[in-house]
């Protein structure tokens, strides 16, 4: 307490510093190697706009069940673009596919989307096919924020507004159910998609 | 004014528990380092194996962009200290080489953290 105060210690700043680039260090290391980076973000707008048009069409169809074919459509353009964009992502920033966090993004993102498969079925048995869009908004959110745990941070984030999205759709009139969808499938993955890319890489 | 700062240093004293100089406290909080995590290469080894169960070495490569004996050098330092286990496998009649971190890599990687947190600490009551 009565000692003279100490000589300047050698740049206490630059020590401080550096410090705080270790564990910035650290940090970036563990999310690169704990999380799949590989998400498309240009994919995600891709299909988004893709989704609209397949929104377009589907509401001008008279019966639902042509609606629900016009989507399935989509599913499958939706699947190709999201497994080509997310390849060509992966093999440009030299990530594997097939292990540690791919991997266990996927097993995550696969429990929910199946759920969601085999509901729709019943719902087509049983003739409700007006709670088919909020359900599949629900579901495919679930999917995300699961996986989106792996993931760069805004994966989840885009997985909560679609289960929002569709609790609401849920509770709506059916017949809202393509402008739900376009919402969904279109706006958010447009939205989502163009922060990803902007922010991460394509 | 000197008092002042010298409550101020106590205060950091306890809360680091180091020798009573600031001067001496930089200087032995840079050399009390554990070497051994410190340097990047080592320290992204310790990192990425940290939020994964098991990583192969071209694993490791990919994911640290070094060189094949950049890594090995570095995995084989690692490996003597205890730090990290390494098994070799064959894949067909691919070598696997697959790497762990052990209880002691992690609690090294635990200390290093809280060694950094103290040098920011003591630094922003400094």
């Amino acid at each position: 307490m009565s000692q003279p105060f100490p000589v300047r210690p050698p740049s206490p700043v630059a020590l401080d510093d550096r410090a705080r680039d270790n564990i910035r260090f650290i940090r970036e290391t563990m999310e690169r190697a704990g999380s799949f980076t590989a998400v498309p973000g240009w994919g995600g707008v891709a299909l988004g706009i893709t989704a609209l048009g397949a929104a377009t069409i589907a509401s001008r169809m008279p019966r639902p069940r042509d609606s629900l074919l016009i989507w399935l459509c989509e599913l499958a353009v939706a699947v190709a673009i999201a497994g080509w964009t997310t390849l060509s992502k992966a093999r440009r920033s030299g990530v594997s596919l097939l292990t540690g966090p791919a991997r266990r993004f996927a097993y995550s993102f696969a429990p929910p989307i199946l759920a969601g498969a085999l509901l729709t079925a019943v719902m087509v048995r049983l003739g409700v096919m007006g709670a088919i869009p909020g359900m599949w908004l629900l579901l495919y959110g679930t999917a995300v924020v699961t996986a989106g745990a792996f993931s760069i941070r805004v994966v989840p984030l885009m997985g909560l507004c679609f289960v929002v999205l569709g609790a609401v759709a849920l509770f709506c009139p059916y017949d809202w159910g393509n402008a739900f969808l376009a919402a969904g499938f279109g706006g958010l993955h447009i939205l989502f998609g163009a922060v990803i890319a902007r922010n991460y890489g394509g | 004014m000197a008092a002042k700062l010298g409550a101020f240093r106590d205060a950091r004293e306890e809360r680091t528990k180091r020798p009573s100089s600031g001067a001496r406290q930089q200087e032995s909080a840079a050399t009390n380092l554990d070497r051994l995590i410190h340097e990047r290469t080592r320290l992204a080894i310790i990192s990425a194996l940290a939020v994964n169960t098991s990583l192969t070495f071209s694993e490791l490569k990919e994911l640290l962009r070094a060189s094949d004996g950049n890594l090995s050098v570095h995995a084989r330092k690692l490996e003597d200290a205890g730090y990290v286990a390494c098994t070799k496998s064959f894949a067909g009649r691919m070598p696997k080489t697959e790497y762990r971190l052990t209880a002691a890599g992690r609690r090294a990687l635990e200390k290093y953290l809280n060694h950094m947190e103290a040098l920011i600490q003591a630094t922003r009551e400094g």
